[in-house]
């Protein structure tokens, strides 16, 4: 399976990136998604989730050819 | 009801004005407008800023103003409604974001107004960061509550 992942704000910045692409087999849930791409670097405890533009909780699994993002705390407006 | 993503400085007002003369079957049946302009300070949290750069996510954004202007409809009845948000590069005294109502009654108007702006400041994927007039840059934190927490002028 194959996926996006995306980083947006500061978080973009601390991980270096704004995307990867991701392969993978079986099933991955969003917290998991994070720990594969990001080689078991320890999530920021604030950061928010969301798939396909969607919020989602860290537990939700992924299908193949989603987009998973994160973000930190939004602050528009 | 009508969202945009702006990348250049907008006028609220002449953007008001051009929507309204735009929709003129509510000629009539609309009875209140309620308006809220959010506008770029030159400070914040104690700090001078002389100009902030804004981050969205293409397509979520969008989709989550959306869901927010559903859930205000689930909950008043309002004719219309228009919301704006600047993107990119601002400097102080332009415009941030438009979020204007217009329904038969006034409380309609308020209560949805304000229902959209709040909740677009907790939900809606937009991301500041301010660049300070010692040249620092930092990324603003978190929004407050706007119900629980008035910002105190400082």
């Amino acid at each position: 399976m194959s996926i996006k992942v995306r980083y947006f704000a500061s978080l973009k910045e601390s991980v270096g990136r704004s995307e990867d692409d991701l392969t993978f087999t079986g099933l991955l849930t969003v917290n998991e998604v994070w720990n594969r791409a990001n080689l078991g670097k320890p999530l920021p405890g604030n950061i928010l989730a969301a798939v396909n533009m969607e919020y989602v909780e860290f537990d939700n699994i992924v299908k193949d050819g989603d987009e998973v993002a994160f973000f930190p705390p939004v602050t528009g407006g | 009801m009508s969202i945009k993503i702006s990348t250049e400085a907008f006028d609220p007002y002449q953007e008001i004005q051009d929507y309204q003369n735009a929709r003129t079957g509510n000629i009539g049946a609309v009875g209140a407008t309620s308006i809220f302009i959010g506008t770029m300070r030159d400070f914040n949290e104690g700090a001078a800023v002389k100009g902030m750069t804004l981050e969205y996510y293409p397509g979520m954004t969008e989709k989550q103003l959306e869901r927010i202007i559903t859930e205000a409809q689930q909950q008043w009845r309002f004719i219309d409604c228009l919301v704006i948000h600047r993107v990119g590069n601002i400097l102080p005294n332009e415009s941030i974001v438009l979020v204007a109502v217009w329904s038969s009654h006034r409380g309609d108007a308020f209560d949805a107004s304000r229902y959209i702006m709040e909740a677009l400041k907790s939900k809606a994927p937009f991301w500041k960061k301010e660049l300070l007039v010692t040249e620092n840059e930092r990324w603003v934190a978190n929004n407050t509550n706007g119900y629980n927490t008035p910002e105190i002028p400082g």
